[in-house]
């Protein structure tokens, strides 16, 4: 059992990967997670961490040398926001496709125009189709715990898949919070040694990343988009181990309060810890409410999802982000689709949310969920998403 | 051993790591560049290549021309996926996962690849010294896309968009000299070469190889598709670039210049007329690209006294 | 004119690695891990000349052999050099290049 520490999430989470023993580390500044870099860098330069670390001269670089070092066998991580993981774009579509188990912590941050550092989760919309194994986490301790987990879970054989770390930019980032760190011994009791599947060695050469005809491109987007739907039981694997461990167990989706209720939120990430103190505030009321909270974001959890709004009249699903003239927020259009012919499947509204870090108190939750109660009896447009809180 | 003046082909291996089947035009001079380059580099090597030619050309799947480990990520960042190598590489056998063997770290690309979209790229991996080799195999312009102009199109030669019309009569613009931005970068080694000079292009990159940090190496590839000229010309018209001085051969060690092959330069229109991409260039822009390549070669000779 | 070489059997089909593989067999990512099968490929069919070497005039030293740009060139056992016409593209530098130009390019008559 560590010790409890109050420290910066983005420190604790440097230091998660160091204990981790990462090999090369591809780094370019950007805010919020540049803290994240900076600590590795000073990690390495008081020779505490053994690792390579690579100061590249962009986010597309930065990326381009995970491709390299995974590839080469060596456990890489590298780190961006916003910008940076637009800028790196087409290689983080690359790097799935190859298999390059590579561990990224996205601090999310609106994507530009107009620029902006503050947190909200359009950049990581921009990749939902990437292949990456992908997760979101609410409070610091969950981004330790999941630095050790992404590793784990990439870096398995019958994964390899690369795997996305979401966490609020500065919401998270730059927090202090109470953080347990693991001991070293139980990293490497959860965590083996990086044993690549296929890597580049003179002494078995192979050719990564072949020219695709239309007469086989169909087969290997099959077989990637199985190897992800796959990595489903190895993550709640995983998982599971996790909490064997420390004593903490994390789902694909987890619920709070939600055995007898008629309404429940449905969020990602950080809001998740308001909308907590929402639904107990809410609860005292005598509201009925509960909340759902997604973890994997991909592979998509339906199964998950059907469970947890079972009997429940509405989902309110807030999301973080807009998808311009689109049928809902990207959270809520998956969520209509996923929950479409479900039998007594809930209405569903849609709110956005928090864009460039705007602050969503628990009153702005109150407020949603009395406006979404009213709404309880109408039909809900199917493409029906409110920006919350403009100023009309 | 005179690099220039002995044909010793028994001196170089018999083995080949980048093999017969590739589907490179015929009397493709970049597939020549990049078959000797293997050769001088051996088994002991990964190859990071960007898209373009030789990587279409070498992979598709399900064949692989490579006899040695090789990837490819994308256009413009061959550079920085070798880095990658060689960073994993370095971490692994420092901590005792990997023997260490002196592998060899090349990263590949054309003159699109290396002098437009990857110039970044490169820049990073030089400036943050890798131990990693950097071969530009320029045959002045995207050929693989079917002959667009690149950075590296010289002046006057018509491409599909710098074609030669009423008004404007190809390339306007002059060659980026590509091999100054390396020696820029104050790396151990940099060279020029052309595979009509094979003994001289395989010691170089041995050479190169054997330089701790990064080194650069730029190999005028002759296209007899794009530069329209017979295909059995393909390595005369590239001996008659660096006769002519339009493609000098030398090399920079440690910020010394030496140059590879000192002798009188003939007319460049000799070079010129040949090509079915020069044709239509007026007396005038010859004149013009004859004066340019007088001084640029006085200037490089300028530097070998310095 | 002795077609092919040593290590490789000619009339092969395919090898470890089909071109129209079932989404199963491509779990480990698109990798191709038989180094150097594109030997498998014949592009000798793409020519329209041979290269022909008058052995009288032959020096055996080489040039023919490293400019081929597809590594058609091979050695024979009595010393001289031939085009290997499973690869050979027909462009013609070994006749252009050769030092004593012993080598003619014919016309492929089919």
């Amino acid at each position: 059992m560590g010790k409890r520490i109050g420290i910066e999430v983005s420190i604790a989470a440097a230091d998660a990967i160091a204990m981790a023993n990462v090999d090369v580390v591809a780094a370019y500044p950007i805010t919020p997670q540049t803290h994240i870099v900076e600590h590795l860098a000073e990690l390495v330069a008081e020779g505490e961490l053994d690792a390579e670390f690579v100061p590249v001269e962009s986010e597309h670089s930065a990326m381009s040398v995970a491709c390299g070092s995974s590839a080469a066998g060596a456990r890489t991580f590298t780190c961006t926001s916003s910008q940076g993981l637009a800028l790196m774009n087409e290689i983080v579509f690359i790097a799935a496709s190859m298999k390059l188990p590579i561990v990224m912590i996205l601090a999310n941050r609106s994507l530009s125009g107009p620029i902006s550092i503050w947190n909200d989760h359009s950049d990581v919309m921009s990749v939902r189709d990437c292949g990456w194994i992908q997760v979101f986490v609410e409070n610091g301790q969950e981004v330790f715990d999941h630095v050790m987990f992404a590793f784990k879970v990439a870096e398995n054989k019958k994964v390899s898949l690369p795997v996305i770390i979401n966490m609020d930019g500065f919401a998270l980032t730059h927090m202090i919070e109470p953080i347990e760190y693991w001991e070293q011994e139980e990293v490497n009791q959860y965590l083996p040694d990086f044993e690549p599947v296929s890597r580049l060695h003179p002494d078995k050469p192979i050719s990564m990343g072949a020219f695709g005809m239309p007469n086989n491109f169909t087969e290997v987007k099959k077989a990637q988009d199985q190897a992800l739907r796959d990595s489903k039981p190895e993550i709640i694997k995983a998982w599971k181990e996790l909490a064997e461990l420390k004593g903490k167990e994390y789902k694909p989706v987890e619920t709070y309060q939600t055995e007898d209720a008629e309404i429940v939120f449905m969020a990602m990430g950080s809001f998740n810890e308001t909308l907590s103190l929402a639904i107990d505030e809410m609860r005292e009321a005598g509201q009925k409410v509960g909340l759902v909270k997604i973890r994997l974001w991909r592979p998509f959890p339906l199964d998950e999802i059907e469970e947890a709004v079972k009997g429940v009249k509405q989902v309110i699903v807030i999301d973080r982000a807009i998808s311009f003239g689109g049928p809902g927020g990207p959270v809520a259009s998956e969520i209509r689709s996923a929950l479409y012919g479900q039998e007594n499947a809930p209405g569903i509204t849609n709110y956005i949310c928090g864009l460039a870090g705007r602050d969503v108190t628990i009153k702005d939750f109150i407020k949603i969920y009395e406006e979404s109660k009213a709404k309880l009896h109408d039909r809900v447009r199917q493409d029906e998403y409110i920006i919350y809180g403009v100023r009309e | 051993m005179e690099p220039l003046n002995v044909y010793a082909t028994r001196l170089v291996t018999r083995k080949e790591y980048f093999v017969s089947g590739h589907k490179a035009c015929q009397g493709c001079a970049e597939a020549l560049a990049v078959r000797l380059v293997a050769k001088a580099l051996g088994k002991n090597t990964v190859v990071a290549t960007a898209t373009g030619c030789m990587e279409v050309v070498s992979s598709a799947y399900p064949h692989t021309s490579w006899d040695v480990p090789w990837i490819h990520v994308a256009f413009e960042n061959a550079a920085a996926v070798a880095s990658g190598v060689e960073a994993g590489y370095k971490a692994l056998i420092r901590k005792g996962k990997m023997e260490e063997k002196n592998t060899t770290f090349l990263a590949m690309g054309g003159d699109g690849a290396t002098s437009d979209i990857g110039l970044q790229s490169l820049s990073g991996a030089l400036e943050r010294g890798h131990d990693f080799l950097y071969v530009c195999y320029d045959n002045e312009a995207y050929m693989n896309t079917g002959i667009q102009r690149s950075s590296s199109t010289p002046y006057g030669a018509s491409t599909t968009t710098s074609p030669a019309g009423a008004l404007h009569k190809g390339q306007l613009t002059w060659k980026k000299n590509m091999a100054a931005i390396a020696v820029a970068h104050e790396i151990p080694y940099v060279a020029t070469a052309c595979p009509s000079y094979p003994m001289d292009l395989i010691q170089k990159v041995e050479k190169a190889a054997k330089m701790k940090g990064p080194a650069y190496v730029h190999i005028l590839s002759v296209c007899p598709t794009g530069w329209r000229i017979p295909t059995e010309k393909a390595i005369w018209i590239g001996r008659l670039a660096v006769e002519t001085g339009v493609f000098p051969l030398y090399e920079v060690t440690n910020g010394k210049y030496k140059i590879s092959l000192e002798s009188e330069l003939r007319p460049v229109e000799e070079y010129l007329k040949p090509q079915g991409r020069f044709r239509h260039l007026t007396p005038e822009m010859i004149v013009e690209i004859q004066e340019k390549v007088t001084a640029d070669y006085n200037k490089l000779k300028a530097k070998t006294t310095a | 004119m002795k077609e092919g070489r040593n290590d490789f059997k000619r009339g092969e089909k395919l090898g470890k690695i089909s071109a129209e593989p079932t989404w199963k067999d491509l779990g480990t990512g698109f990798i191709v891990d038989d180094p150097g099968n594109s030997k498998e490929y014949k592009t000798g069919d793409w020519r329209s000349s041979r290269p022909v070497v008058d052995k009288s005039k032959c020096i055996s030293c080489g040039v023919c052999y490293i400019f081929c740009p597809d590594m058609a060139i091979v050695k024979t056992e009595d010393g001289f050099f031939e085009a290997d016409l499973y690869y050979c593209k027909g462009c013609g530098i070994c006749a252009h290049e050769c030092f004593t130009q012993c080598i003619t390019m014919v016309a492929e008559e089919e």
